[in-house]
C-alpha cells in the first residue's frame, strides 16, 4: 500500500517536472510546478513530516508561486517558440548524468540498509512540529536567527532593485 | 516501507530534469522554475533520510532551504523585471554583453 502511494506521488512528480521545463506556456509551466508542490506535499506526509508538508503547501504553493504568476502575468509575455541554442549540449550534459548515475548505481549495487545511528533529537516531544520546534529553537538558534537576516536582505535587495531609479528619493 | 533507494531515484530524476531545464529553456522565469525543481529535489531528500534515520535536523535543513528558496525567488524576480525594463524582453539571448 505504501509503495503504491509513493509510486503514484512519485510518477505525478516526475511527470510534472517535465511538463514544467516542456510547455511553452510560462503560466501552463507554472501550474504544473503547483502540481508538482502538492505531490511533493504529499510525499512529505507520507514521510511523516507534516509540518514541513503545510510549510511547503503555504510558502510554495501559496507565496512563491503566486509570485511567479504575478511577474508572469505583469510581463505578458510571449509563447516561448523554440528552445535555446545550446540544446545539443543540454542534451549531452543530461545524458552524461544519466549514465554515471547508472553506472554509479550498478556500481554500488543496492547495499544493504544502514544502521540508524541518528542523535536522539526528539525528546520529549510528541508530535512533529513540536520535535522541529524543540531543535530550531536550541540546537540551531543561530542558523534561524541568519535565516531571517537573509530574508531581510532579500527583502531590501527585492525593493531596490524593482525601484524605478534608484538616484532619486 | 519504501526503501530509501527510491526516494534518491526520484530525487535525481527530480534534479536532471530541472538541470536540463536550466540549460534548454531561453525563458528567464522559466529557468528559475526549473532552480526551483532542483530545490526541491533536494528537499525530498533530505526528508527522506531525516525519516530513515530518525533524525529531525534534515527537516531543519529543509526549513532553511526554504527560507533561502524565498530569497532567491524574491531576488531573482526583481532582477527580471529590472531586465525586463532595460530590454522589453526576458529571453537570454537578448543578454549577451559579457559575451565576446
Amino acid at each position: 500500500m505504501e509503495q503504491v502511494v509513493f509510486f503514484y506521488f512519485a510518477l505525478v512528480i516526475a511527470a510534472a517536472s517535465v511538463l514544467v521545463v516542456a510547455l511553452r506556456n510560462p503560466i501552463y509551466s507554472a501550474l504544473a510546478l503547483l502540481i508538482m508542490f502538492f505531490h511533493v506535499a504529499g510525499l512529505y506526509v507520507t514521510l511523516h513530516a507534516e509540518f514541513l508538508a503545510a510549510v511547503q503547501i503555504i510558502v510554495y504553493a501559496g507565496a512563491i508561486l503566486v509570485l511567479y504568476l504575478f511577474v508572469v502575468m505583469l510581463l505578458n509575455l510571449r509563447q516561448d517558440d523554440r528552445y535555446h541554442r545550446q540544446w545539443p549540449m543540454a542534451g549531452i550534459v543530461g545524458a552524461t548524468l544519466v549514465i554515471e548515475a547508472i553506472i554509479l548505481t550498478v556500481m554500488k549495487g543496492w547495499t544493504s540498509p544502514v544502521v540508524a545511528t541518528g542523535t536522539e533529537t526528539t525528546v520529549g516531544a510528541t508530535t512533529n512540529a513540536g520535535a522541529i520546534g524543540d531543535v530550531l529553537y536550541s540546537t540551531y538558534l543561530f542558523p534561524f536567527e541568519v535565516a531571517s537576516l537573509i530574508l531581510l536582505v532579500a527583502m531590501i535587495g527585492a525593493i531596490m532593485l524593482a525601484k524605478k531609479d534608484i538616484g532619486e528619493c | 516501507m519504501v526503501p530509501i533507494s527510491y526516494y534518491l531515484i526520484l530525487s535525481g530524476i527530480v534534479f536532471l530534469i530541472g538541470f536540463v531545464g536550466v540549460l534548454l529553456r531561453r525563458n528567464i522565469i522559466i529557468i528559475l522554475l526549473s532552480v526551483e525543481l532542483m530545490l526541491n529535489a533536494t528537499n525530498i531528500n533530505f526528508v527522506a533520510f531525516s525519516q530513515y534515520f530518525h533524525d529531525v535536523a534534515g527537516q531543519v535543513f529543509v526549513f532553511f532551504a526554504l527560507t533561502v528558496a524565498a530569497a532567491e525567488v524574491a531576488v531573482g524576480l526583481a532582477i527580471i523585471i529590472a531586465l525586463y525594463r532595460a530590454k522589453s524582453a526576458i529571453n537570454i539571448d537578448e543578454f549577451q554583453l559579457l559575451k565576446w
